[in-house]
């Protein structure tokens, strides 16, 4: 016997605190965390609905097993893209995006913002 | 307060607790070991639920896999150690996200809290809920989950082409140049004097 409200009140605590993850980081691995923690908010909640008596289908775990593999897909990307911003700008400050697209910049072209934990730029680009 | 109660409002403390301290910690690469406590944590929420097959694939998936892919790609883009101040937005912006965070977290409590309120599980049976879900994954939702491996196939193979696309289109005069040549004349060679 456990009382569902536990799991709403903690479904609720982690939705925030991801929100917060999201708004109040620069670094984009860092804000990546904040969109984890939401959908782990939406995981317990799909958990905690589908653990009431007469839930049809096992829709709770089932969905919940579906978003952990969604999760995983929306992460590999999302990390490949970080990886390219890094490679083209040396950092991954998302309030100093530089440029993506193909035309013949000089990646150097970011240098009038004043960027913070910039690598030496493009140093290890093969 | 049943024991099954106490143990998840431990458990779920320090799931909150260690997702509070990934968000604010000043450490780079503490804020991925934050999470790696939370998510672990959550697990054992789920555990708690009665979902041990969910519980299981959160650690194997979550805790072995997405944040491990996180701690390279702060290694890989060279992640400051120590504490850094410049990893945060400015500070009337994280008051602002704490605002939006308090909001959001009082919207879904003032709707869930009441929703779930009265609600109880009866978890203490013995049989386990692993076989229902099974059966229903390979029963009922078996198109969808035949259509998400294809999901992580395309992830997959999108990942791949996105990180070697920016590369040879930045590097494509000298590559061309250089191997693609050589390669055609080492491929048609061999062929040509066959006969």
């Amino acid at each position: 016997m456990i009382h569902l409200g536990f799991p709403a009140a903690l479904v609720a605590l982690l939705a925030g605190i991801g929100v917060y993850g999201v708004l109040a980081r620069r670094n984009a691995v860092l804000v990546l965390i904040g969109v984890e923690l939401i959908l782990n908010a939406a995981n317990l909640l799909l958990v905690t609905a589908g653990s009431r008596a007469g839930a049809p289908l096992s829709a709770g775990p089932v969905l919940t097993l579906f978003v952990i593999t969604i999760a995983a897909a929306e992460i590999t990307v999302a990390l490949a893209i970080i990886l390219v911003l890094f490679r083209r700008s040396g950092n991954i400050d998302l309030t100093a995006v530089p440029d993506l697209s193909d035309d013949e910049d000089e990646p150097t072209d970011t240098d009038v913002q004043p960027a913070m934990d910039r690598a030496p730029a493009r140093e290890g680009a093969p | 307060m049943t024991t099954r109660d106490i143990v998840f409002v431990a458990v779920g403390a320090v799931t909150a607790l260690s997702a509070l301290l990934s968000v604010t910690t000043k450490h780079v690469v503490h804020a991925a070991l934050w999470l790696l406590v939370s998510l672990g944590s959550l697990a054992g929420a789920y555990l708690v639920l009665g979902q041990e097959l969910v519980g299981l694939v959160q650690l194997l998936v979550y805790v072995g896999a997405i944040v491990v892919l996180v701690l390279f790609a702060l290694m890989l883009t060279r992640a400051p150690i120590g504490p850094h101040a410049e990893i945060d937005t400015p500070a009337w912006q994280r008051v602002a996200g704490a605002v939006l965070g308090a909001a959001t977290t009082i919207l879904l409590a003032s709707l869930l809290l009441p929703l779930f309120f009265g609600a109880r599980a009866d978890l203490d049976t013995a049989e386990s809920l692993t076989p229902q879900v099974a059966q229903a994954i390979f029963g009922t939702w078996v198109w969808p989950f035949e259509l998400l491996s294809v999901l992580l196939l395309v992830a997959l193979i999108g990942a791949f082409a996105v990180s070697r696309l920016v590369l040879t289109r930045e590097e494509a005069p000298t590559v061309r140049v250089t191997t693609h040549p050589s390669a055609l004349a080492d491929a048609t060679q061999p062929a040509g004097e066959r006969p």
